[in-house]
């Protein structure tokens, strides 16, 4: 059996990935750790879940007819997640580049799980990928999520809010129960795949410090901010 | 890349009980008793497969068994993908891998779960044998491969049609000629098409063959005629159908 995804790739690049529920405001701080890089002289890359092309017009007809069902909800992610991996995140990790990820293999772990999909089966599944050399979780109470989301937007998405399941009629109940399930899952992974936890309660500012500080110990930067943390 | 023993956890150590999932299988979808049947025709292109479907429906259905009929790569949600990405030239040997397994299970989940359930025979031209052994060839991981279709459900019985590659060519080459797919061209044999579809298919076979132990394959020799061929899945079908269903007077179904 393959086992990529916990073994240490051997790629000259990096690949650090965002974790964490929609609201949690993972990809807030990927965009600033993305600036921050950039600025520092990286060449970066940012990559997000579920973008292929090949695979998005399938599932937009499959969610828009409601049509997909765990099992090949699963399965068309990680088909999304095989063309991206194999056309955007290994060539630039060959380059030396820096990849960043928004959503990883950990997002069908948890999700699919909750779905109903067979724990082991997710995980053989996603056995090609590549093991990140840093996996960040933003942890996340659901009631603070679905403030910041309701905040943003009128709607929850059918499937973020796991409508499909059938659990509750009503979007924000749903979101509720499917999110909370989810969260049961994210905590399951940390030490499993040994994710670096940051309380995404805290402010924006606040976290980001964390992560660059975190980031800092696998890139070379200018190091200003990270030594000023270290004298302090 | 190569197998590991994991590989004898699907079926070499006789682990596989037809009629139920080969591996986790979906956990929402468990299977108690039903009392449908899954037959599956293997074989590679051009062995006649669809011909003998065909015969063994028409007999199926004068003896009064509900027949459905399931291909592969023919679910609704993601014909258009394939054909797009056939079409193209994007696909990668992996995400080919995985955009059948999702062709597959929504197939499985919508059509022949359903039908087994509400009794039917269901008469699969082709089925995960067709994925394993093309993905094999093209150097994808075995025990992978059987992991991934771990939610899929064991045949009560699989027919796998043999034929040598000397019959084959000459039977493609009078019949439509060969393809691009079926020639494996996308291997990059060479550019002779004709080369190409004779190692190709060679090794196509030889990853079938390495199967039939594995997977508890009847491997029936497809170079005999098509009325033989039929003779001999229908006696195999009928021994197994009917001391299950305890065909009342199976003389007056003649």
């Amino acid at each position: 059996m393959l086992n990529n995804l916990t073994k240490t790739h051997e790629y000259p690049g990096k690949l650090f990935v965002v974790e964490g529920i929609d609201g949690s405001g993972k990809s807030t701080q990927l965009g600033l750790l993305a600036k921050w890089l950039t600025a520092e002289g990286h060449r970066v890359f940012v990559t997000e879940w579920n973008s292929s092309a090949l695979v998005k017009a399938a599932t937009k007809s499959g969610k828009k007819k409601n049509a997909l069902t765990p099992m090949t909800f699963s399965l068309l992610h990680a088909t999304d997640f095989a063309d991206r991996l194999l056309y955007k995140i290994i060539p630039p990790l060959k380059a030396g580049m820096i990849v960043l990820a928004d959503r990883y293999a950990y997002t069908a772990f948890a999700r699919d799980a909750t779905r109903g999909v067979d724990r082991q089966w997710v995980r053989d599944l996603y056995s090609f990928g590549v093991k990140p050399d840093l996996g960040l979780y933003f942890r996340v109470p659901i009631e603070v999520s679905l403030d910041r989301l309701m905040a943003r937007r009128v709607k929850l998405k059918f499937y973020e809010a796991g409508m499909d399941l059938g659990w509750s009629a009503n979007p924000v109940e749903s979101f509720r129960l499917f999110q909370g399930k989810v969260l049961e899952e994210y905590d399951r992974l940390v030490d499993e795949f040994g994710l670096e936890v940051i309380d995404a309660r805290t402010s924006i500012t606040e976290q980001q410090r964390l992560v660059r500080k975190v980031i800092a110990q696998h890139v070379q930067t200018s190091g200003v901010e990270t030594i000023d943390d270290e004298l302090a | 890349m190569t197998s590991s023993p994991e590989t004898e956890n699907h079926g070499a150590n006789g682990g596989i009980q037809s009629g139920r999932y080969y591996g986790q299988g979906i956990p929402y979808l468990p299977l108690d008793s039903y009392p449908g049947k899954l037959i599956a025709i293997e074989g590679t292109d051009g062995v006649g497969r669809s011909t003998q479907i065909q015969l063994l429906r028409e007999w199926l259905e004068v003896k009064g068994y509900g027949v459905i009929e399931t291909g592969w790569t023919r679910s609704e949600l993601m014909q258009p993908t394939i054909e797009l990405a056939k079409s193209s030239n994007t696909l990668n040997k992996l995400t080919f891998v995985l955009l059948y397994a999702t062709d597959f299970a929504d197939r499985l989940e919508k059509e022949i779960i359903p039908a087994l359930k509400a009794g039917f025979v269901v008469l699969s031209d082709r089925y995960i044998f067709t994925a394993l052994a093309r993905a094999g060839v093209r150097g994808t991981d075995r025990a992978w491969l059987r992991s991934l279709y771990g939610f899929a459900i064991a045949p009560h019985l699989v027919f796998y049609l043999n034929v040598d590659v000397k019959t084959l060519i000459g039977r493609v080459l009078e019949s439509r000629g060969m393809d691009y797919w079926e020639s494996g061209m996308d291997m990059k044999h060479g550019d002779d098409i004709y080369d190409s579809f004779r190692a190709y298919q060679n090794k196509l076979l030889r990853e079938y063959s390495s199967m039939a132990d594995e997977f508890h394959f009847s491997v029936v020799d497809a170079r005999r005629s098509v009325d033989h061929i039929q003779d001999e899945l229908r006696k195999q079908v009928s021994a197994f159908l009917e001391p299950a269903e305890k065909q009342p007077e199976p003389a007056l179904m003649r």
